[in-house]
């Protein structure tokens, strides 16, 4: 045998080896999520059961229908769940960003390491609890007969709110929900960016008579200014994904508060487990999978422009 | 100061619950729920212990669920990800896109549900509640980030001329290396699985025997007279049991219950999580 079979043997050895590691993660990826994208073709049919009833036979004999599935895109439901999906993530990606970065620089600026480390730890604790262990956080502040704020008002004599069937604060209860579950999260990203800034920064600054908030203004933003904009273009490109948890736990799936929780993917979910329509219910997904997969490709060109080391692909 | 106000906003709804279980029922009917409750009673944890089955059970689920999911989903992200940080592997290239397109693209949640129903049977058992959890391509950057920035390749190159098997290099040589990577994916994945609701809502409809704690708890917010059903359990008859339930604080102690886990083992693995994502956020 030739040197260079020795080694070619050796490599497609080396590869098979490899390629059986890969192996389980590979069948769970074709199985789990690549069978399902076949799947949409539901979205374009009319699914029923034939004989025999099984998932590949019914696609396969169901018929064409087209884009009728697709109707329900006229309906005023669609327009309000799609408001609120968009309204939702705008003012959180803003608000968001700006009470993190704020909680991070305040963080870093913190004399006693100790306290930064206590604050941190409080503040990350939400992000590791469920929506569902959220939602009794909630229900305790807003329980129609023992909550916190009914009782209070009750013992003041007012009216107490039904939170759970009146609409009007669910935009800033959801808001908060929000901010008190992520703050933690993206703060703490914010903070090991800038505790990675070059002190010499600072003392640079200083020496040039700079006052804290002009240190901050000229090294610390400019320093995390790229994270700032991937994270927030990356966000912007998930624009048409809310929390399903939040958005159906939180407010006890009440069906009175829908005008203001209906979001795309709590819609998806109740069409299915209401209605049992397979096709409209598909067909909301596919699109809601299309045109976040298209808000992905556009937002990584744009940080593939700002920054080419931090796009994704 | 605005951040002390805030850090203790984020732990203030656990205290108060905490408060609240600790509340007798009377306090709470006369004043609602409270900070100061007018008289203190562990009388919801007397239930809560006698509740027995129902809760044990559903812990019981939510460790096993938790364990079983963790090891097989480690090994598993483990296993993926070590060859494509290896840049000679012929097929880096096209499993790392197999795995990365899942993240921008899927079939949504109908079709992927109907398919691991009816064509994967993964319905009213415990698989249908790891198997659709146990991949996850933003634990396979994470872990692959950690191969880079810490295993060198001369290493490998070394532990192949010696002779060593791919699996032998993997399992003697390179894995004692990656230690914290690994307890990084393996506390997001538990923790994933721990907080895990979602998946019982689709694959569960009539074996309740196998559900965690965290979709116990969601179903008792929607039918309310769950606690009545399951008193008679209790022994005593059942009316009089549901009226003597101390169900308001009972619900808050079975909150404090699935928290305590998470509330003890956060001080430990916070380090850990704060690593991961960070990695996995400046590049996944």
């Amino acid at each position: 045998m030739t040197a260079s079979g020795k080694i070619s043997s050796g490599s497609r050895k080396k590869n098979l080896w490899l390629t059986t590691m890969v192996l389980p993660g590979a069948i769970w990826l074709l199985l789990i999520r690549y069978l399902p994208i076949f799947g949409i073709t539901i979205a374009f049919k009319n699914y029923r059961a034939y004989k025999p009833n099984t998932f590949w036979n019914n696609i396969l004999r169901s018929e064409w229908v087209g884009l009728k599935n697709f109707e329900f895109l006229k309906s005023p439901d669609t327009l309000v769940m799609i408001r609120n999906t968009l309204c939702y993530n705008l003012v959180w990606i803003i608000l968001g960003l700006i009470i993190s970065v704020a909680f991070a620089i305040m963080m870093s600026e913190l004399r006693k390491r100790f306290l930064a480390k206590t604050y941190q730890t409080m503040m990350f604790f939400p992000y590791f609890l469920s929506w569902v262990v959220a939602s009794y956080f909630v229900l305790a502040f807003l329980d129609p007969t023992s909550g916190l704020i009914p009782a209070l008002q009750k013992q003041a004599g007012l009216k107490p709110t039904s939170f759970y069937q009146d609409t009007t604060w669910w935009p800033l209860i959801l808001t908060l929900c929000n901010v008190w579950k992520n703050t933690g999260y993206s703060a703490v990203l914010y903070l090991a960016a800038i505790t990675g800034i070059d002190a010499s920064q600072y003392e640079a600054a200083a020496v040039d008579g700079a006052t804290k908030w002009q240190q901050i203004w000229h090294v610390t933003l400019p320093n995390i200014r790229t994270m700032i904009i991937i994270l927030l273009i990356m966000n912007v490109g998930k624009i048409f994904n809310a929390d399903f948890g939040l958005f159906y736990n939180v407010p006890q799936n009440s069906g009175m508060l829908y005008p203001v929780t209906q979001v795309v993917d709590t819609y998806v979910y109740r069409a299915y487990a209401n209605t049992h329509n397979l096709g409209m219910s598909t067909a909301a997904g596919f699109l809601q999978s299309l045109v976040g997969f298209f808000c992905i490709i556009g937002t990584n060109a744009i940080v593939r422009k700002i920054d080419s080391d931090s796009s994704l692909f | 100061m605005i951040l002390a106000v805030f850090s203790l906003c984020c732990i203030v709804p656990f205290l108060f619950v905490v408060i609240i279980s600790f509340s007798s029922e009377e306090s709470i009917r006369q004043i609602g729920y409270s900070f100061i409750p007018i008289e203190l009673s562990t009388e919801a944890y007397s239930y809560v212990l006698k509740l027995g089955d129902v809760l044990w059970r559903s812990y019981f689920n939510s460790f096993l669920i938790t364990i079983v999911g963790t090891l097989l989903s480690v090994a598993m992200i483990v296993l993926y990800s070590y060859p494509l940080f290896r840049k000679d592997y012929k097929y880096r290239g096209f499993f790392n896109f197999l795995s990365f397109f899942t993240m921008i693209f899927g079939g949504g949640l109908v079709p992927t549900y109907v398919i691991c129903k009816s064509v994967l049977g993964l319905s009213d058992n415990y698989a249908a509640l790891i198997v659709p959890m146990l991949f996850s391509p933003f634990n396979v950057i994470i872990m692959r980030t950690f191969f880079q920035t810490t295993v060198p390749n001369e290493l490998i190159e070394a532990a192949t001329i010696d002779g060593s098997g791919e699996y032998c290099t993997l399992v003697r040589i390179v894995l004692p290396i990656v230690k914290p990577g690994i307890a990084t994916i393996s506390l997001l994945t538990a923790l994933g699985y721990w907080n895990e609701w979602f998946l019982s809502l689709l694959y569960i409809n009539k074996n309740t025997d196998i559900i965690p704690l965290q979709y116990l708890l969601m179903r008792m917010q929607r039918n309310a007279d769950f606690l009545a059903k399951n008193s008679s359990r209790l022994g005593a008859d059942a009316a009089v049991a549901a009226q003597q339930l101390p169900s308001q604080s009972l619900k808050m102690a079975l909150v404090v219950f699935i928290v305590i886990p998470i509330a003890c083992a956060y001080p430990f693995f916070q380090r850990y999580v704060v690593a991961g994502l960070t990695i996995g956020s400046v590049k996944g």
